[in-house]
């Protein structure tokens, strides 16, 4: 009798458990549960972060091209500009044409333009998808702010676009110079802006949407284009603005302007 | 919790690492996928548009 107490003693505390596992008070037991749950939303935020910044990019990238192949399947086939700028004449002289063709209101609707910026790179080109909701900006790059102008209008064709994530495609919109180019480009043909300046201004300042920027009662006279993103970048305290005015325009069948033809069949895929 | 996660796995080690690594991959994809894009809505540093449209 007492034999088989003696026997059974060493046996009883490891009946059920594994060898060479410890066994954990309920307070080290909860410390653990709440270490490894601590630890895994640092993981996921991590994670989230991750997902912020890299992959809504590559996500954001893909919409953008499915929405510029849209936008050339409905747009009229590229014409070959018929002769490159002839030699000794002045290059910077542009063609006139006339006063712009603009879309009507009724046509700003889905995918209705391009946008050309060398300054932010070669084969910058990206779509501009009506409205600025976040189903257009964190998909498809550019929104057109609805009731603003039409490309080539008088008044104000007003752009937004994100400065980071979800594609950031007016990342660099700092580095623009007074003088650097937008082209633009609908079915109606290829209107180039020339960059005038940018200014920074509090998130609550619709007026620069205006079609007199920043002067809600004038008449507008001028054709201007308007960019607004998040400022500082990583950061959404301010808004940065880049006003550009119309410089010149072509009709589609006159062919895109020699500087961006490049970048225009590469765009619609025929380069 | 991981650790009793691993051990109710069924089968050999070799299988039960697999196993976790699935399990891994599988929250990371519906995090990616579906709560991430979710999330983000709340996110106020990614708002670029002025006004209220």
């Amino acid at each position: 009798m007492a034999r088989s107490v003696v026997d059974a003693g060493p046996r009883l505390p490891e009946g059920g458990e594994r060898p060479g596992r410890r066994r954990r008070t309920p307070f080290q037991l909860v410390a653990q549960v709440l270490g490894e749950l601590l630890i895994t939303a640092g993981v996921i935020l991590l994670l989230f972060v991750g997902w912020e910044l890299w992959w809504t990019n590559i996500d954001s990238g893909i919409r953008q091209e499915q929405a510029l192949e849209e936008f050339f399947s409905e747009a009229p086939s590229i014409v070959e500009v018929p002769a490159p700028p002839a030699q000794g004449e002045s290059p910077t002289t542009p063609e006139d044409f006339g006063a712009p063709a603009v879309l009507p209101q009724v046509d700003l609707t889905g995918t209705f333009a391009a946008v050309y910026i060398p300054r932010f790179g070669e084969d910058y080109s990206r779509p501009v998808t009506s409205g600025v909701g976040s189903d257009v900006l964190d998909n498809l790059g550019l929104g057109h702010y609805p009731r603003t102008g039409a490309p080539g209008a008088v008044g104000n064709f007003a752009l937004a676009g994100h400065r980071q994530t979800h594609g950031q495609v007016l990342d660099q919109i700092h580095t623009l110079v007074p003088g650097d180019r937008i082209y633009v480009q609908t079915r109606e043909g290829y209107y180039t802006y020339v960059f005038r300046n940018t200014e920074i201004v509090l998130p609550e300042r619709a007026d620069v949407l205006a079609p007199v920027p920043t002067d809600p009662g004038a008449e507008p006279v001028d054709r201007i284009l308007t960019l607004t993103s998040c400022n500082p970048r990583f950061g959404a305290q301010e808004r940065i603005i880049a006003y550009s005015a119309l410089e010149s325009w072509r009709p589609s069948d006159a062919g895109p302007p020699s500087e961006i033809a490049e970048q225009v069949a590469r765009a619609a895929g025929q380069g | 919790m991981y650790g009793w996660i691993f051990r109710s796995l069924p089968g050999p080690r070799w299988l039960r690492i697999i196993l976790s690594l699935l399990l891994a991959l599988g929250c990371v994809a519906v995090l990616m996928l579906f709560v991430f894009p979710w999330v983000s809505q709340f996110n106020p540093l990614t708002d670029s548009t002025i006004g209220s449209p």
